[in-house]
């Protein structure tokens, strides 16, 4: 137990009314590490990740970011502290473009006078920036940086999704189904940029139905049920069909000192 | 790749002969693709080429009677207070939002100007400052029923307006304060009226407030944050929250500047028409949507350019001063104006199929 987790929850509780969507629930996210996170359909794997980045309020229990105590009340405060989230419906304003779409609500403005009396937008830098990133994530022609995104297949938007999500996340980022909407081929591109952010080292938490694209990208997988952490497990040594087993509860998860609850390198 | 990928992705193995080009960005191609995109990128270039062309038909129809700088800033000074008042319906219309009340705001604001003035005797230029700290207040109060109750801005600001006229009309016992006293005694709230003759040429304050109104707003939409934001909005109200915009305080600042600009345009229409009078412009509500609707900014939001709306209003003022030169009926100027909404609206629909 030596490393430090980068996302520590113990005992998260969520109630709606009478219904309980996190039930005294654990969370790790380890350092450098894609943690997927699969769960049936009402587990509640979205309200945990929800509860980690502020968008609902846990009712109880703690959850710590490198060892901090945090409470967030909004996504807001989570992005300030470096932590980026990549919706399902991607957050994307249409008509806007590219480098727009980038740099929502942090838009950079000029130097000196124009900047900070008339409020101009940095419209270069920003393009830029926007051009860097996407060629960075091999997404990119040059010319199209002001092309709206509405212009764009649905793999491009999801690509300028995760490129905004990786060009300013600093602790981690979340990503809520990012293949559920996508093609075959369009889906292959997003895996691979989910193995070009893990190699840049920032760790991913992967929340999603689809079990190949799980098993071939996960570090670690946690599975959810009935509002718990239920197992974690290790996909090299556990099949497909076996996960969904647990995932289910057709099968009893593995005893918890075979199960995965620190990376292999902690380990 | 590791053991495990090799498990996930057996069933993809022949997508390595599939294509690479996923990100690849492709050019459009044809002429009418190429139309479609410029205008999806410029959209006050349909009604600007429609203005253009309407001078030019005018012009040549009519010769120097209407292609004169006499009868053409004529136009600029009959389209100024619609013009003013579509700059703020404008800025609404594409938060995705509407704004009835925009004329019943103009009214009271005069309203105030000229009864802080005279009933109370303050000095006019604080009651100046008054009536526009009104508009804006019952903008913002718009805004904050739209965000807060989460109600639709057609409700709000069609209760608004009743709200508002009504006010007008108690507060003002019905009294019009005569252009006389108003010229002898509180000057400035004429001062739009003042006029620059250049030859033939007669431009107001007024007009030339207008013109630079567009000119701020133009800038302060394309060139800063908050400019992105109102269009964010407008697009997508929801992905503007989740990527990091605060949507309502974007709004509640829209429906304050609408209220804002209003209460301007409630000072013009003083110059305009020289007096106070309660029962003034109560046009400005339909004529501002029209302007706006002609000008191509999409009812749905995020879409258009508030040059658009200038150009509107002045294809409105060149098709009512032009039918007038020639005699026509009035009902012809309405019912041409009936058929350029319906255009305008087609024309937005089919610029917006480039992203389909």
């Amino acid at each position: 137990m030596s490393v430090q987790p980068i996302v520590q929850g113990r005992g998260i509780v969520k109630r709606y009314g009478h219904v309980t969507a996190i039930d005294h629930s654990d969370f790790d996210l380890y350092p450098g590490e894609v943690l997927a996170v699969i769960g049936d359909n009402g587990a509640g794997k979205s309200s945990i990740v929800k509860a980690i980045c502020g968008a609902v309020q846990a009712d109880e229990g703690e959850i710590r970011i490198e060892g901090k105590p945090v409470h967030f009340t909004s996504p807001l405060q989570a992005r300030d502290m470096g932590i980026e989230i990549v919706y399902q419906q991607l957050a994307l304003s249409p008509s806007l473009s590219i480098a727009d779409n980038m740099f929502a609500g942090r838009e950079l403005r000029k130097p000196g006078f124009m900047g900070t009396v008339f409020r101009q937008l940095d419209k270069k830098a920003m393009e830029k920036f926007a051009r860097d990133k996407l060629t960075e994530l091999g997404l990119m022609t040059v010319q199209s940086i002001n092309q709206a995104v509405e212009t764009l297949s649905g793999g491009q938007r999801q690509g300028v999704a995760v490129a905004r999500a990786a060009a300013f996340a600093r602790k981690f980022i979340i990503m809520d189904e990012p293949t559920a909407a996508l093609g075959v081929k369009e889906s292959r591109r997003v895996l691979e940029l989910i193995q070009d952010v893990r190699a840049k080292g920032i760790p991913i938490i992967l929340i999603s139905h689809n079990m190949p694209h799980v098993f071939e990208v996960a570090d670690r997988v946690h599975i959810h049920r009935l509002g718990k952490r239920h197992a974690v497990v290790d996909p090299a040594k556990i099949s497909m069909s076996d996960a969904v087993a647990i995932m289910t509860g057709a099968m009893e998860p593995p005893p918890i000192e075979e199960q995965q609850l620190t990376p292999k390198a902690a380990a | 790749m590791t053991e495990s990928a090799s498990k996930g992705s057996d069933y993809e193995s022949s997508l390595s002969a599939a294509t690479n080009q996923v990100a690849e960005f492709e050019k459009p191609q044809g002429f009418v693709h190429k139309v479609q995109n410029a205008l999806h990128t410029n959209p006050a270039l349909v009604p600007l080429i429609v203005l253009v062309m309407s001078i030019v038909v005018f012009g040549l129809l009519l010769g120097s009677k209407f292609f004169s700088p006499f009868a053409l800033t004529l136009i600029l000074q009959q389209v100024q207070i619609v013009g003013i008042v579509a700059a703020a319906q404008s800025l609404v219309i594409l938060t995705a939002g509407i704004d009835l009340s925009v004329g019943a705001i103009m009214v009271m604001s005069s309203v105030v100007m000229g009864q802080f003035t005279f009933r109370y005797g303050i000095p006019p230029f604080i009651s100046v400052m008054c009536g526009l700290a009104v508009g804006t207040g019952i903008g913002a109060i718009n805004g904050l029923l739209v965000t807060r109750m989460k109600l639709p801005p057609f409700i709000v600001t069609l209760g608004m307006w009743q709200i508002v006229l009504a006010a007008n009309f108690l507060y003002s016992a019905n009294e019009t304060i005569r252009s006389q006293d108003i010229e002898q005694n509180a000057a400035i709230l004429q001062f739009f009226g003042t006029t620059l003759q250049l030859g033939s040429a007669r431009l107001t304050y007024g007009i030339i407030f207008m013109l630079l109104l567009f000119g701020v707003l133009t800038y302060a939409l394309t060139q800063t944050a908050w400019g992105r934001h109102v269009y964010a909005v407008g697009d997508d109200k929801e992905a503007a929250e989740l990527s990091g915009m605060e949507a309502n305080k974007v709004l509640v600042s829209v429906y304050a500047l609408s209220g804002l600009i209003c209460a301007f345009a409630g000072w013009a229409l003083i110059g305009r028409i020289g007096s106070v009078s309660p029962t003034s412009g109560q046009l400005a509500n339909i004529e501002s949507i029209t302007a706006v609707v002609i000008g191509g900014i999409s009812l749905f939001g995020g879409r258009g350019s508030v040059l658009g709306s200038l150009f509107g209003a002045l294809i409105v003022g060149v098709f009512t001063l032009g039918l007038r030169l020639m005699g026509a009926d009035a009902q012809w100027t309405y019912l041409l104006i009936g058929v350029l909404i319906i255009a305008a609206v087609s024309v937005d629909q089919w610029i917006r199929k480039v992203s389909g």
